[in-house]
C-alpha cells in the first residue's frame, strides 16, 4: 500500500475510534446540541414576539422572527460542535494514548483528521436535530432542494473550518478545562453578527465589527438560501472565510501537533 | 536475525530548559536480551525511553534503534518497536477488545488476522472475560495488562517498558514479570526501566544504573551484586535525640527523620555488625530495633556513588551549617 492509502485507512480507523467515543460520552453531544435549542426556544418564545413585531412588511411577529433567527441558531450549532472538538482533542493530548500513537508507524495526520471528521459529523447531526426542532416549532423555509443543498454545503464547510481552528485551540490548551473555555467565544459570535438582529440596529462600532466578521456572510448566505432568494456575494465571502479559517486552523494545528513536547 | 545490537547509544545528552537530564550516555543492548535501566525517581529513565522511542528528540548523540537512526528514520524505528509508557496508554471510553482492535487496524493486520491476534492476546493476558467491558471499569493490574497487550499487537521485535510494575500489587507484579519473561523467551528484546533492584535482578540480563543523567555502573545482576555483598542494617530509634546522635556518629547513611530510622550499609559479616553495635554502645546511643536487609537499590547506589538515593548531608554538617 502507498503512503496515501495508509493515510486514508489510518484516518478511517481514527474516525471510527472518535465516533465510538462520542457514542460512549453522549452527555457531551446532548449538551452541545442542547445549547442552541435552548437559545432557539428562548429567543423565539421569550424575545420573539417583541423582536418580530419590529419587522416591517407583511411577514412579522413571532413566526417571522423564527424564520429570521434560524440561520443564527444553525451557526451556533456549528460553533458548539467545534467547541466539542477542542475538548476531545485536549482529552486525547493530556491522556497517555497519544504517546502510543506517536510511537507507532501510523500516518501522522490521521489522529487529527479522525477528530476533525468526527466533529463535522457531530455538527451535521446537531444541525439535523436543531432543524427538526425548528420545523416542529413552525419554521417554514421556502427553499427548494438545490438551495437546501447549498445551505447545508455552506454550513458543512464552515463547520469544517471552525473544527480545524478548534482542533488547534485544543492542542494549544494545557488542560481540558482551558480547551473547553477558549472556543466559547465562537458560540458568542452569532450574537455579534446578523444572527439574532439585523446589524443595522447596532451602534456604529459594533455594527462595523458585526458586518465584517466571518459569521455574518455565512448567516446572510444561509438566510437568503433558506428564504428562497439568491445569496449573492455573501456566498462567495462565506466560502472565502471558511477556506481561510480552515487553512489557518489546519496549519496551526499541524504545527502544534508536530512540535516535540516535554512532559 | 543478525547479531547486530538492538540499541546503540553514543554520547546521548538531553537538557530541558538548561537543566541537564541526560549527560553523555553510552550503551549497547544486545538483540534478544532484557536490559534494565535502574535508577531512582528523577534520574532520567523516562526521558531515556522517550528519546529511544522517538517521542522526543535527543539534544545530541548518535542513537540507532533496531538498526534505524532515530533522527533520520523515525518511522523505521516506530515500525520495529512497541512502547508501554509509565502512564497507561489505553482508551478509557472503549472496551478492552476495541482497544486491541484499534491497534490491529493501525498495524493494518487485516480483518481476520486482526481478529485472531486480538482473541489470542485477550486470552494470554487473562482479559477475555472483561473484553467487552469499558476500560474505565478495569482495575490497575488489568489496565497494565491491556496496555502491554496493545503494545504486542504489532509483534514488535523490541519493547520499551517504562516502570512496568510501579503501583502494582505483588500479585499483578509477578504476572507482569512472567509476561516479560515469556516475551524474552520468544526472542524479543526488552528495554525496561525500574526503581527496584529486585525487579532488575529477577528479569534483566544486564543492568545499567542511572544517576543524575549518567550511567554510574553497568553489568550483569551478579556483577552488580558482588559490589554490594551485605545489604544494609536498619536501625530504629525511640527518640529524636538518639537518632540525631547516631546519624552524626555514622556519617553519610540513608536516613529517614520522620520514622527515626537509619540504614547502615554492611558487608553481611557478623564482625561488621558487632563493630557497629560497639560504636553505638560506646557513644551510649540507645537503639530500639535492628533489622538486617538484603541488598536493594539504596545499597547499589551507596556502593557505586558513595551516597544514598535520598541524598542528604550528614547531620553533623547540617548542624554546622545551621549554626
Amino acid at each position: 500500500m502507498t503512503t496515501l492509502t495508509y493515510t486514508f485507512t489510518d484516518s478511517a480507523t481514527m474516525l471510527r475510534r472518535n465516533l465510538r467515543r462520542l457514542l460512549r460520552y453522549p452527555s457531551m453531544t446532548v449538551l452541545l446540541v442542547g445549547m442552541p435549542i435552548v437559545f432557539l426556544l428562548l429567543f423565539v418564545y421569550v424575545f420573539g414576539g417583541q423582536l418580530g413585531a419590529g419587522f416591517t412588511g407583511g411577514h412579522h411577529g413571532r413566526g417571522a422572527y423564527l424564520d429570521y433567527v434560524m440561520p443564527g441558531i444553525l451557526l451556533m450549532t456549528v460553533a458548539a460542535a467545534a467547541q466539542g472538538t477542542a475538548i476531545t482533542v485536549a482529552m486525547d493530548m493530556t491522556g497517555g494514548i497519544i504517546d502510543r500513537f506517536r510511537t507507532m508507524a501510523i500516518a501522522r495526520a490521521s489522529v487529527l483528521t479522525g477528530h476533525v471528521i468526527a466533529s463535522v459529523i457531530q455538527a451535521l447531526f446537531g444541525l439535523a436535530v436543531v432543524l427538526a426542532v425548528a420545523l416542529a416549532l413552525g419554521f417554514r423555509p421556502t427553499a427548494g432542494p438545490v438551495a437546501w443543498l447549498a445551505a447545508v454545503g455552506l454550513l458543512t464547510l464552515f463547520a469544517f473550518a471552525l473544527v480545524w481552528l478548534s482542533a488547534a485551540l485544543g492542542l494549544a490548551a494545557k488542560t481540558v478545562e482551558t480547551a473547553s473555555n477558549t472556543p466559547m467565544v465562537l458560540t458568542l459570535l452569532p450574537f455579534l453578527g446578523s444572527g439574532f438582529v439585523p446589524t443595522a440596529t447596532m451602534p456604529a462600532g459594533l455594527r462595523q465589527f458585526a458586518e465584517y466578521q466571518p459569521f455574518t456572510p455565512v448567516t446572510e448566505a444561509v438566510r437568503a438560501l433558506l428564504s428562497g432568494t439568491g445569496p449573492g456575494t455573501n456566498a462567495i465571502a462565506a466560502i472565502a472565510w471558511s477556506a481561510g479559517i480552515a487553512l489557518a486552523g489546519y496549519l496551526w494545528a499541524r504545527h502544534l501537533y508536530n512540535r516535540p513536547r516535554a512532559r | 536475525m543478525s547479531s547486530a545490537p538492538a540499541i546503540t547509544v553514543t554520547g546521548l545528552c538531553k537538557s530541558f530548559g538548561g537543566k541537564v537530564v541526560l549527560d553523555g550516555i553510552d550503551l549497547t543492548v544486545a538483540e534478544g536480551t532484557i536490559f534494565a535501566l535502574l535508577g531512582p525517581n528523577g534520574a532520567g529513565k523516562t526521558t531515556m525511553v522517550q528519546i529511544l522511542s522517538t517521542l522526543i528528540p535527543a539534544g545530541s548523540g548518535q542513537i540507532a534503534v533496531a538498526g534505524h537512526d532515530v533522527v533520520t528514520d523515525p518511522d523505521g524505528v516506530r515500525a520495529a518497536i512497541g512502547v508501554t509508557g509509565q502512564f497507561s496508554a489505553v482508551d478509557d471510553l472503549l472496551t478492552g477488545e476495541e482497544n486491541l482492535r484499534l491497534m490491529s487496524d493501525l498495524h493494518h493486520l487485516g480483518r481476520d488476522t486482526g481478529r485472531r491476534r486480538v482473541a489470542e492476546l485477550l486470552d494470554r493476558f487473562e482479559l477475555a472475560d472483561a473484553a467487552r467491558k469499558q476500560v474505565s471499569a478495569y482495575s490497575g493490574g488489568m489496565r497494565r495488562r491491556l496496555d502491554l497487550a496493545m503494545t504486542l499487537v504489532g509483534t514488535p521485535r523490541l519493547i520499551f517498558l517504562d516502570e512496568p510494575t510501579t503501583g502494582l500489587d505483588p500479585r499483578s507484579r509477578r504476572t507482569m514479570w512472567r509476561s516479560i519473561r515469556e516475551l524474552a523467551a520468544g526472542g524479543v528484546t526488552i528495554f525496561l526501566t525500574t526503581q527496584y533492584l529486585d525487579e532488575a535482578d529477577q528479569l534483566a540480563d544486564r543492568i545499567a544504573v542511572l544517576d543524575h543523567g549518567r550511567i554510574v555502573a553497568e553489568g550483569s545482576p551478579g556483577e552488580l551484586k558482588r559490589r554490594i555483598p551485605g545489604g544494609h542494617i536498619r536501625l530504629q530509634f525511640a527518640a529524636p535525640d538518639a537518632w540525631k546522635s547516631a546519624a552524626s556518629l555514622l556519617g553519610p547513611v540513608s536516613r529517614d527523620e520522620e520514622n527515626l530510622t537509619l540504614q547502615v550499609p554492611g558487608d553481611g559479616t557478623v564482625a561488621s555488625l558487632r563493630r557497629l553495635l560497639a560504636r553505638l554502645d560506646d557513644a551510649r546511643i540507645e537503639v530500639e530495633q535492628l533489622s538486617i536487609h538484603t541488598p536493594d537499590l539504596d545499597d547499589v547506589f551507596f556502593a557505586v556513588t558513595g551516597r544514598p538515593t535520598t541524598e542528604q548531608e550528614p547531620a553533623s554538617q547540617k548542624e554546622a551549617a545551621q549554626r
